[in-house]
């Protein structure tokens, strides 16, 4: 991998994204807007002690949206078509093909009167270098040093205990992202990301030689904020021997305690319900429910773009990073901003990109998501629900007979109907006390009650990913097992 | 190195002409970069050059709201050195890029080089599918026309649909793969799915339906009974039916699965477990299984890559062997796993030429093609009349595997109870939950309407996404836990 940035090269890709706007307006397009991207990737994969997997990479590509303005050959059809294109093939044809074809294809489409760039006073860009998103002892990390930190951290996880015997692996991944957009409505963003991380996934074996696997991370945008290797590989060992001897249950309904792992999947969504593009559709269970209670009152989920995080090393050092989710502006070219989507319960905002909004007649709340190729989508940046005051520790010694959830299977979730049913395996609690692991069991119910029943919300908010949730517990569902 | 025969003839295929004419790939250049590639003691490399051309038109709300293209081209070149993989790829195809790309790959390996290049022999390999050329404006057109088709179909259903969005997506993936033991093989490999997608709203209730298919076909696979009004009433009815469902039961049951996509069962709790990577590292459920019963005598469990135009078929995997039928379990007896060249050379067994890969960017694992169970003697009307109290599923959305427990969820779109004997109401979504080397253990009857999906399936595993095909019969299991809310 390079560890200096070639700037030749990248002035190159900010050009060829200027120069692909330019030309797709010279071709008729009355507006165009260009992405391009350009990575590098280290993926290491380390299994008992040897090196499996060694993968180093770097790529770009160049997405191009364009629009035509309907309405002035035929009055009847008023808004704007448009179409979308991309590639990896940054040649002088490549490029041109992709402008060419994306010209060809908006002819095809209709005139919609809410697509468009966003407004030119909308656009805007948060103040890339306080947002602290890159930073380049990640690409300093050698090849070696990645490689003994996945050793490590499978080595202490496979010392740990001696039903330990096997793995799935361990990897370090490093990555960084350089990421350009322009439109011709005069905006021009690009900013710089760093990621590095490593885990491990050991396998436990009881004398019955039933196995099971369980996994621990450590990830950051600095490798100043890793955890170490040996702390990782212990969690992860004592996660997977703790599900030996799992058994099931018998079907009932009880209290559900859901550990920050998988309390952060289920309350992701609250904000998934209040995506603007099911929102304006009447596909969501929070359809036409703006300004009204759609949770409990112990309930605020925030969404925010712009957020940092203040860290002091153990050396003292004080350090701003950035968060998983945050990025200086949106998919449209918006800067990304803080927004409670729910307060005390009540759906106050929702999760907006220029387009469903207009749909909506309302503001974009600046969560435009845009990958390379095709329309914006929706997406937050980092996410977290108000935390509570019990410790995790109080809200399971509250629970007499229950489920304490640390991993859920499958897909079973509504957002139209609020309708939820998933695979689980956790830990029962007895009198308030972790008692023995359970799995090949189901929890169901339907997230309107669920987002209700929330009857203890924990204090342990940690964001270890873009989203944030403490432990909570929730009334009313029911266990499917035997 | 022995004199390779000349790669280029006048019977040239379309892919092969693409690569060593319009991208300007030379046999030299392909051999310089293997001898690249194991310059520093690998004992294996291949090339995996891929160009992949996608379009998407999509209607929303009655309007043709996207149009969409993406090209992607590149070469993934990997070494191996005994249990190591060194992987590298490029998007710039120019000799300097793809020399630097093998000599990173090479690095897996310390030594002097052992290994020479092969002379390139190529295998014919049999056409399952049609090889079309990048789609055309008049295609366009026509495509158009079936997703016009398909949003009207749903609309007028019922004046209950209230929201209707019909999408046509296709691709066409141009391979050609060079490796250091003298393979080489390339395939073109179309792809098309149509997907209708409706919401339905009454007084009280709102729901969705959702329907598609498709495979490596062209346009003319929906002309026929698989028409865009064919999976348009699909997702409409569904939706119609969900408007009415009661709570899915809670707890152990007696659960007859519809065939087709049900058999995505099959996927989830055996045909992951199957896949000889898992079983050489000893993390897989099935490890060591082989010759033992884990199904009932009833169970025979296919995974075939050579159906004529289905969505997981290929010519050739992404190794370049040509794919095949291979038995997995017989009459309940675990026979073999899917293997690719790393595994059956590890593991000393055959290679089922299942060695598949998402793109270039990504390295080639076992992956399955079209997994099914066969049929049985039972008529499925006797399999429903069997059933005191119990579920009927007919369709699914996904599932997943935890293959080191064994333990599968997949989660019921559309499902009935069954009441002494007779389908009764329709109920809500559930998940269904199992332990794979145990569930089809309890398979009782198995119906002789073995069905394969309409051509949706996509399989993930490692952050890799390959399109696949599932299919069985009616099937009963005397016991698997549904997880609703009712009684």
């Amino acid at each position: 991998m390079s560890t200096a940035t070639n700037t030749a090269h990248t002035t190159d890709l900010k050009q060829l994204a200027e120069e692909a706007v330019a030309r797709a307006l010279a071709l008729g397009a009355t507006d165009a807007e260009a992405v391009a991207v350009e990575s590098e990737d280290f993926r290491v994969n380390v299994r008992l002690g040897q090196v499996e997997q060694l993968t180093e990479s770097g790529s770009r590509a160049l997405g191009l949206r364009v629009f035509f303005a309907a309405g002035a050959d035929s009055p009847d059809e008023a808004g704007q078509r448009t179409a979308s294109t991309s590639t990896s093939d940054l040649s002088p044809e490549g490029v041109t093909r992709i402008i060419e074809s994306a010209v060809e294809l908006a002819r095809v489409t209709g005139a919609d009167p809410f697509a468009g760039l966003p407004e030119r006073e909308s656009f805007g860009s948060n103040d890339v270098s306080a947002l602290a998103l890159y930073f380049n002892d990640v690409d300093a990390i050698l090849p070696a040093e990645r490689i003994e930190m996945a050793r490590r951290c499978e080595a202490a996880a496979m010392a740990h205990d001696t039903r330990i015997q096997n793995s799935s692996g361990a990897n370090f991944d490093a990555s960084s992202l350089h990421r350009i957009m322009v439109n011709s409505r005069g905006f021009t963003g690009e900013y710089r990301s760093s990621y590095c991380g490593f885990s491990v996934t050991p396998i436990a074996q009881d004398a019955s030689g039933a196995m099971q696997r369980d996994f621990w991370y450590s990830s950051a945008r600095t490798a100043k904020l890793l955890d170490s290797p040996e702390d990782v590989g212990r969690i992860a060992a004592q996660r997977a021997l703790r599900r030996l001897g799992a058994r099931r249950v018998a079907t009932q309904q009880c209290p559900v305690v859901f550990a920050p792992e998988i309390a952060r999947g289920l309350m992701g969504n609250l904000l998934a319900a209040a995506d603007g593009d099911s929102i304006y559709r009447n596909a969501s269970m929070f359809s036409g429910k703006l300004g009204e209670q759609v949770a409990g009152e112990n309930i605020t989920m925030i969404d925010d773009g712009t957020m940092v995080f203040d860290h002091t090393l153990p050396s003292g050092e004080a350090l701003r990073v950035g968060g998983f989710g945050t990025s200086p502006f949106d998919g449209d070219g918006l800067p990304t901003r803080r927004t409670v989507v729910v307060e005390r319960g009540i759906l106050k905002a929702l999760m907006l990109n220029t387009y469903t909004a207009r749909k909506l007649s309302m503001q974009s709340t600046g969560k435009a998501s845009r990958g390379l190729a095709g329309a914006p989508g929706i997406g937050g940046g980092n996410y977290f629900l108000q935390p509570g005051a019990l410790s995790p520790e109080q809200i399971i010694g509250g629970v007499s007979s229950g489920l304490y959830v640390l991993q859920t299977m499958g897909h079973g979730v509504n957002l139209v109907t609020g309708d939820y049913s998933v695979g689980v395996s956790g830990l029962w609690i007895e009198n308030g006390e972790l008692a023995y692991p359970v799995e090949q069991i189901t929890i169901a119910g339907n997230l309107k009650d669920i987002f209700r029943n929330v009857v203890a919300i924990g204090n342990d908010l940690e964001f270890r990913s873009s989203g944030a949730v403490p432990t909570l517990r929730v009334e009313g569902m029911t266990v499917a097992g035997s | 190195m022995a004199a390779a025969p000349n790669l280029l003839h006048s019977e040239t295929p379309d892919h092969k002409r693409y690569f060593l004419t319009h991208l300007g790939l030379t046999e030299r250049l392909l051999e310089r970069c293997l001898g690249e590639a194991l310059s520093a003691g690998g004992e294996f490399a291949d090339l995996y050059f891929e160009a992949v051309t996608s379009t998407s038109l999509g209607m929303d709300e009655g309007i043709v709201k996207t149009a969409a293209q993406g090209i992607s081209v590149g070469c993934g070149i990997r070494v191996l050195s005994s249990e190591r993989t060194g992987f590298a790829y490029t998007d710039d195809l120019s000799a300097e890029r793809l020399l630097k790309a093998a000599r990173t790959a090479a690095l897996i390996a310390s030594g002097p080089q052992t290994q020479r290049v092969q002379g390139f022999t190529e295998a014919p390999s049999p056409s399952l599918y049609p090889v079309t050329g990048v789609t055309a404006d008049a295609e366009i057109a026509d495509k158009l026309k079936l997703i016009e088709r398909a949003n009207k179909a749903a609309r007028d259903f019922d004046p209950r649909i209230t929201q209707v969005r019909a999408s046509i997506n296709d691709e066409l993936r141009r391979i050609l793969i060079a490796a250091s033991d003298g393979t080489f093989a390339s395939d073109t490999q179309p792809l098309a799915r149509l997907n209708v997608s409706v919401i339905a709203k009454d007084e009280i209730n709102t729901a969705r339906g959702t329907s598609g298919g498709g495979g490596r076909v062209t346009l003319d696979f929906f002309t026929g009974s698989k028409s865009p009004e064919h999976f348009a009433r699909e997702a409409a009815r569904t939706a119609i039916l969900q408007l009415g469902a009661i709570a899915a039961p809670a707890g152990e049951m007696e659960v007859v699965l519809g065939p087709g996509w049900p058999g995505v069962l099959i996927h989830e709790a055996v045909g992951h477990g199957l896949e000889a990577d898992f079983n050489r590292k000893k993390t897989s459920a099935f490890a060591g299984l082989i010759g033992q019963q884990v199904a009932s005598p009833k169970v025979t469990v296919v995974d075939n890559g050579r159906m004529p135009g289905r969505r997981g078929s290929l010519n050739v995997d992404d190794e370049g062997n040509a794919t095949q039928e291979t038995v997995l379990i017989e009459d309940g007896v675990l026979r073999g796993y899917l293997s690719d060249k790393l595994s059956s050379r590890l593991m000393k067994m055959p290679n089922t030429g299942s060695g598949r890969r998402e793109s270039y960017q990504s390295i080639p694992m076992p992956r399955m093609t079209n997994t099914y169970m066969l049929n049985g003697e039972d008529v499925p009307a006797d399999i429903i009349k069997s059933v005191k109290r119990g579920l009927y599923a007919v369709n699914f959305g996904g599932g997943q595997v935890d293959i080191t427990s064994g333990k599968f969820v997949f989660t019921a779109s559309e499902a009935y109870l069954i009441e002494d004997g007779v389908v009764t109401a329709p109920v809500k979504g559930a998940t269904l939950i199992g332990n794979g080397p145990e569930a089809l253990k309890y398979v009782s009857m198995v119906g002789n309407d073995l069905a394969l999906d309409e051509g949706i399936g996509t399989c993930g595993k490692a952050g890799q996404s390959v399109p696949v095909g599932v299919g069985m019969p009616t099937v009963k299991l005397d016991r698997m836990t549904v997880g609703g809310t009712g009684h």
